[in-house]
């Protein structure tokens, strides 16, 4: 299971948060919309100019800049 | 008869909020002044086993920091106002993110209910969920509710009722030691000082000075400083402690926690899936089609573009029923009455003003109704999402569609709510560049001015040219903004997590009352303002009244070449038959050629018409004679009244002949119009100064008057310049 930033990740990937490094609103605003250590999300898709990009969460889905998904890395499911 | 019950309405966006309002309090509802997002509150009322009840909608918010105009809303209306019951609206499908929410709400203390809608979709995505447990485990009333049709809304209010006498009983949530034992402390000093106390719980102050909430941060300091600054203090040794210990915010531990605590309660039984919950959802596998990175474009594009058939073709029926009523009147009023300035003031102020504006009722209802279906079934946030890369080029947000679309970006809409729907955006600097370039888009008042220019000289394939004249604004707003983003509005981006909310069918009640409500207030507008506006209008063009030796001078030439013909030709040329004999025909023509140049004049030595005149010299620069600056002036107060200007300005004097010809025919006969002139004078109404009352709401909404006039002086000279550019060109390549 690889740790990887979510701004690499691939569509329809998965895994689990394992770190947001970010204070202040932006910070404030990933974790209020569900997106904090732990949670599991999926890529759903990217927009048309490959950014931002949509992730399953919770069972709704969320954007997030492609810069903004830099302070979040993820613990990758395997592919089987 | 007993005190109505004072509730409010809170939740997540997107949670059916709205629906639920609309299905409890239907039609008993106060509009908000500009409706459309609710950001300012609504309230309606409803009898509930003969018990009144006064229900507010709250703004949707996912938090109650303070961060957006929305939370802040919400959070001093719940301090402020403490109404004696809170429903909660939570979204079943979503219970976790939902609940975070809620567990603020529990640390405020304010007697609550949950409102556990859409638990048909929850069961459908197979979620079962165990309201009873939930209710236990929070302590707080749970009803599950479909509000789309109205179910369990009964038992809802019913336990609404039987909570609003609770009283306020702050919940206590715990996060972690470290914390803990600080909020302990902070909780010793706040009550023993009394400090905020009248207003919040003093666990919910310590919690929001945790999490750096400015306003809380600057209330304190204004309460008292010297407690707010110990209270900082203790905040900034615990941060520091906890970055060295965890290398985590207090902010983020208070988030992990809360989550925690909703998982431990979910997880007790409250919550079963029945299939795998990474599950594709209906709504998901519409998205892989209408998000996609190829489809998704054009979809988007034909979407609309068929906005713009439907409503122009579907309205024009409409339109042209309204048009000959309102000709019909004129004609009426011009038979019955007796001649004179009452007659005058009604026909060419009144009936010409209001047709002018009434007229395109049909097509703003059409228009409206459309948005309110992009934006109830959930596209208008597709939108957002797939533009937001193109948005932030120009130094804007994605959320920056749904201001730019409701003032028209798709025609038709209006730039007041546009501007106020700006409250979603929470930087101050892409908010701004925002709102002084909303008032770029081509409005619902707009509208008329560019359907009656296109449709007298670019008949020939109307959605086109009106497709053409929408990209054209958004060109020039973007360009616009990215400037104002370079130079008096420099500043970093803000962040964009945004929800993209499951696709729905939109319901015909929440239709209905999106469409009506904004169409409501273009009428108002026309019914007040406008009207107001054209009277005035039509007395600045009637007065001051050419002086009685000219007037003499007129009815002289009338009785001389009258004089020259056999009294039976005079009778003839008098009755009223069509048909009459050539010597009559020719006698009625050139009365007709006196009385134009008699009116004309007349408008010219109006106050009106010395103004336009007096403008005329710069104004010819971009193509516009003086009866057209009479009209642009006037649409300083209103888009509207360009066209009822218009309208007027061109109809006096024609009067007694062909008046039947409407103002388009009219205008491609006018020796002083032609495409030339029509595209020049197009550019400057869709980017001169916004109308009066946008100007109002810019100032109050950038809390600067400084901004209004900086709107208008910037605007208009940037649409002369542009018009003047235009019609230079123009001219020189024919």
């Amino acid at each position: 299971m690889p740790e990887l930033n979510l701004r690499q990740m691939k569509k329809d990937q998965s895994g689990t948060i394992s770190s947001i490094k970010v204070g202040g609103e932006l910070g404030l605003r990933m974790r209020e919309m569900g997106l904090v250590t732990g949670t599991k999300i999926t890529i759903q898709g990217r927009a048309p100019l490959n950014d931002p990009v949509a992730l399953r969460v919770m069972g709704g889905i969320l954007t997030l800049r492609n810069n903004e998904a830099d302070h979040i890395t993820v613990l990758v499911d395997s592919d089987d | 008869m007993t005190q109505p019950i004072h509730m409010a309405l809170a939740g997540n966006p997107n949670a059916g909020k709205t629906t639920l309002f609309n299905t409890l309090t239907g039609a008993r509802q106060h509009v908000g002044n500009y409706p459309g997002i609710t950001v300012d509150y609504k309230e309606g009322f409803f009898t509930h086993q003969n018990q009144e009840i006064n229900l507010t909608d709250l703004p949707g918010t996912y938090s109650l920091t303070a961060y957006s105009v929305e939370e802040v809303v919400t959070r001093d209306y719940l301090v402020n106002e403490k109404p004696q019951v809170v429903i909660n609206i939570i979204d079943a499908s979503n219970l976790e993110r939902n609940l975070y929410l809620s567990t603020q709400f529990l640390e405020l203390g304010c007697p609550l209910v949950i409102a556990l809608n859409m638990i048909d979709v929850a069961k459908d995505r197979g979620i079962a969920i165990n309201p009873e447990t939930l209710a236990t485990l929070l302590g707080v009333p749970v009803a599950p509710i479909i509000a789309r049709n109205g179910q369990g809304t009964k038992i809802l209010i019913d336990q609404a009722v039987n909570q609003a006498t609770q009283q306020w009983q702050p919940r206590d949530i715990s996060y972690g030691e470290d914390l803990d034992a600080v909020i302990m402390e902070m909780i010793a000093l706040i009550t023993e000082q009394q400090f905020l106390t009248n207003t919040y719980p003093p666990r919910f102050t310590a919690i929001k000075y945790l999490e750096h909430d400015d306003q809380m941060l600057q209330k304190g300091q204004q309460e008292n400083s010297l407690i707010a600054t110990r209270l900082e203090e203790k905040v900034t040794q615990i941060s520091d402690h906890l970055l060295k210990t965890m290398d985590a915010y207090p902010e983020a531990i208070i988030a992990d926690h809360r989550y925690g605590f909703i998982k431990s309660i979910l997880r007790q039984g409250v919550q079963t899936h029945s299939f795998d919950t990474d599950r594709l959802y209906t709504s998901d596998k519409i998205d892989k089609i209408l998000t996609n990175r190829l489809l998704g474009p054009i979809f988007m594009c034909m979407v609309l573009f068929g906005l713009y058939q439907f409503t122009f073709s579907w309205s024009e029926i409409p339109v042209s029923w309204l048009e000959s009523l309102f000709g019909w009147l004129g004609s009426q009023a011009g038979t019955l009455l007796p001649e004179g300035p009452v007659k005058s003031m009604l026909i060419s102020g009144v009936i010409n003003g209001m047709g002018g504006v009434l007229g395109f009722v049909p097509l703003i209802m059409f228009m409206f109704l459309g948005i309110a279906i992009l934006e109830d079934s959930g596209y208008l946030a597709r939108v957002a999402f797939m533009m937001d890369r193109i948005f932030r080029i120009f130094g804007l947000h994605g959320s920056s569609v749904m201001p730019f679309i409701i003032s028209g970006g798709i025609a038709g809409g209006c730039a007041v709510p546009g501007v106020m729907a700006t409250r979603t955006l929470r930087s101050p600097k892409e908010r701004l560049a925002t709102i002084l370039t909303v008032p770029f888009m081509n409005c619902g008042a707009k509208v008329p001015v560019i359907a009656l220019l296109i449709g007298a000289f670019f008949s020939e394939n109307k959605a086109m040219y009106m497709f053409l004249f929408t990209l054209i604004s958004w060109v020039v707003a973007l360009l616009a903004a990215k400037f104002l983003r370079l130079t008096v509005l420099k500043g970093p981006a803000t962040p964009f997590v945004m929800e993209l909310p499951p696709y729905r069918f939109p319901t015909l009640q929440g239709l209905a009352i999106h469409t009506w409500e904004r169409t409501w207030q273009y009428i108002k507008k026309a019914g007040t303002v406008i009207l107001g506006i054209s009277i005035l209008l039509w007395a600045m063009m009637s007065y001051p009244e050419l002086p009685a030796t000219r007037k003499a001078d007129f009815e002289q030439q009338r009785q001389h070449i009258s004089a020259a013909v056999t009294p039976t030709i005079l009778a003839e040329t008098t009755s009223k038959s069509e048909v009459v004999s050539e010597e009559a025909m020719t006698l009625r023509h050139q009365i007709t050629v006196i009385d134009r140049l008699e009116s004309e004049q007349a408008l010219r030595y109006s106050m009106a018409g010395r103004i336009g005149l007096a403008l005329e010299p710069v104004s010819t620069l971009a193509g516009f004679e003086w009866r057209t600056n009479i009209a642009l002036v006037g649409g300083f107060a209103a888009k509207e009244v360009i066209i009822s200007t218009l309208g007027t300005a061109y109809s006096m004097g024609d009067v007694k002949a062909e008046a039947s010809d409407s103002l388009g025919q009219r205008l491609t006969a006018d020796p002083n119009w032609n495409k030339v002139v029509a595209v020049s004078a197009l550019i400057f109404i869709m980017f001169y100064a916004p109308c009066f009352v946008t100007v109002v709401c810019i100032a109050k909404e950038a809390g600067h008057w400084g901004w209004a006039v900086f709107s208008v002086s910037f605007n208009t000279i940037f649409a002369f310049l542009l018009a003047t550019a235009v019609y230079q060109i123009g001219i020189r390549i024919g």
